[in-house]
């Protein structure tokens, strides 16, 4: 049967969609601000990890100002990738998650919602508490915005990452581990544009660079990842 | 429409049967087999013996026979696998899925291998067993992709979701290579360029590179042989409550 789209059909389409992101990103940002633990607990971790270098490595101010941007980004993958495996575990043990596949709404809408908020419940966070870190490490002061935003710039990728990793293993009982490795070579990228552009930042070459290469990566994971965590859940589901 | 259907050959659509493709990688296997044998043998024969030795490096430098079609092949098996597991996902072909699941091992011991000659190699050479370069570090990678498609493999008990499951990682992954190669590139490299490329004739003398070329082909074939083996083993296992299985198993 075809269809005539008039331009208030299309219109009212594109509200509801807006409004589906709208609701199911409120709906996450709710449960987790309801759910305190889940939101501090990774950001204690990263604090742990960056504080575990000058305890195992060296004190020295010299060496942890040559390490800190390398530190301060792998704390943070590693501080994302824990909080990965709630992404859509609470969804998938109460049900949400087989309604939400069901429902004719777009999965690619509602995932990219989820990874949003859980974005904005860990990647923001963390960039910024990072320049906490970055003094604790004694990073040079000039390294600070370079760390920000590639931070900023990078913590979203690593979300929209992990999130495949978070779909494919949530049928599973034990997912933690198994995510890791199935997600941290996916990371590396990321993880080296980031350090890069900190490096850069420190010793005053241009960042620009670095921060379009990190751009274009979430760009890329954007259009791409909902694409493979929509497939992901589809599967882990109906296995 | 029928003439549309006359566009692949036969035995193309006869492959979405497990069946069929057990039969037909019957009759492929001692092909493959015979080539595989034979320019293995004549390759490492003519690689040890008759290649002159490197003007710099010496004998050491032999090991390149071994050490580039591993690291060819564990290159070409992850797309094999990959495009197996988007076969499996589209067309929902039983066949490809099996495929993309005996790639990863054989993919995992190719990368393995690479690592293990390069690092063999490199004692002698750069004067260390492991360098944080570029192309080692992203076989290393390559190695750890495959590890984590093994893993969700054996993670997942139902094996269509197991196959399913693998294939998206495994797309994933084939986004992600040509990123993580450059990334990994410009971030810090020593490793010489590739020996072979498509669009250039090869640096080394023809004395060297042919006993290499011949040892390529060698690797390709016994990989086809062993993806076949494993293959046929798969399908064995997945089809044995069909009667064509339980007949070929009470006719041995």
């Amino acid at each position: 049967m075809e269809q005539i789209v008039t331009k208030e059909q299309s219109k009212s389409a594109d509200e509801s969609v807006l409004n589906l992101f709208w609701a199911v990103l409120k709906r996450d940002l709710m449960l987790a601000y309801r759910k305190k633990s889940d939101l501090f607990n990774p950001l204690i971790f990263f604090l742990m990890v960056a504080t575990l270098f000058p305890l195992g490595v060296s004190p020295e101010p010299d060496f942890l100002a040559e390490v800190a941007p390398g530190v301060v980004w792998v704390a943070a993958l590693l501080a994302t990738l824990l909080s990965m495996d709630s992404l859509f575990r609470s969804d998938f043990e109460d049900g949400t998650l087989e309604q939400t596949l069901l429902s004719p709404q777009p999965l690619f809408i509602v995932v990219l919602a989820k990874v949003l908020a859980h974005w904005m419940m860990s990647g923001l966070p963390l960039t910024l508490l990072a320049p906490l870190l970055g003094v604790m490490l004694f990073l040079p002061a000039e390294g600070m915005s370079g760390l920000m935003m590639s931070l900023l710039l990078g913590t979203p990728t690593l979300s929209l990452i992990g999130a495949i990793g978070a779909a494919l293993t949530v049928g599973l009982r034990k997912g933690g581990v198994l995510i890791s490795l199935l997600v941290l070579p996916l990371y590396i990228p990321v993880l080296i544009f980031g350090t890069s552009a900190v490096q850069a930042a420190v010793t005053g070459l241009p960042l620009a660079g670095f921060f379009a290469l990190l751009g274009a990566m979430l760009a890329l994971g954007f259009v791409m990842a909902p694409l493979a965590i929509s497939a992901a859940l589809r599967i882990s589901v109906s296995g | 429409m029928s003439e549309k259907k006359k566009w692949l050959p036969r035995w193309f659509y006869q492959l979405a049967s497990p069946r069929w493709s057990y039969d037909i990688m019957g009759k492929l296997l001692p092909g493959f087999a015979l080539v595989a044998l034979i320019s293995l043998v004549v390759g490492t024969i003519w690689a040890l013996l008759y290649a002159p030795a490197d003007y710099q490096q010496g004998n050491s430098f032999r090991i390149i026979y071994i050490h580039v079609p591993s690291a060819i092949l564990a290159q070409s098996c992850y797309m094999l696998m990959a495009v197996a597991g988007a076969i499996g996902l589209i067309w929902k072909m039983k066949v490809a899925d099996m495929v993309a699941k005996s790639c990863a091992p054989i993919g995992a011991t190719m990368a393995i291998l690479a690592l293990a000659t390069g690092a063999i190699w490199g004692k002698p050479t750069w004067g260390s067993w492991w360098v944080w370069d570029a192309r080692l570090t992203s076989m290393l990678i390559l190695l750890f992709l495959y590890l984590g498609v093994v893993a969700l493999h054996s993670a997942i008990e139902s094996e269509a979701t197991a196959a399913q499951s693998a294939a998206v990682l495994a797309l994933v992954g084939l986004v992600n290579i040509p990123i993580i190669k450059y990334s990994v590139d410009w971030w810090n490299t020593l490793h010489q360029p590739a020996t072979f490329k498509l669009t250039e004739r090869p640096a080394m003398a023809p004395e060297m590179w042919m006993p290499l070329l011949v040892m390529v082909i060698g690797f390709y074939c016994f990989f086809a042989v062993s993806l076949m083996m494993r293959t046929r083993n798969e399908i064995l296992i997945r089809e044995r409550r069909s009667s064509w299985v339980k007949e070929l198993v009470g006719k041995q």
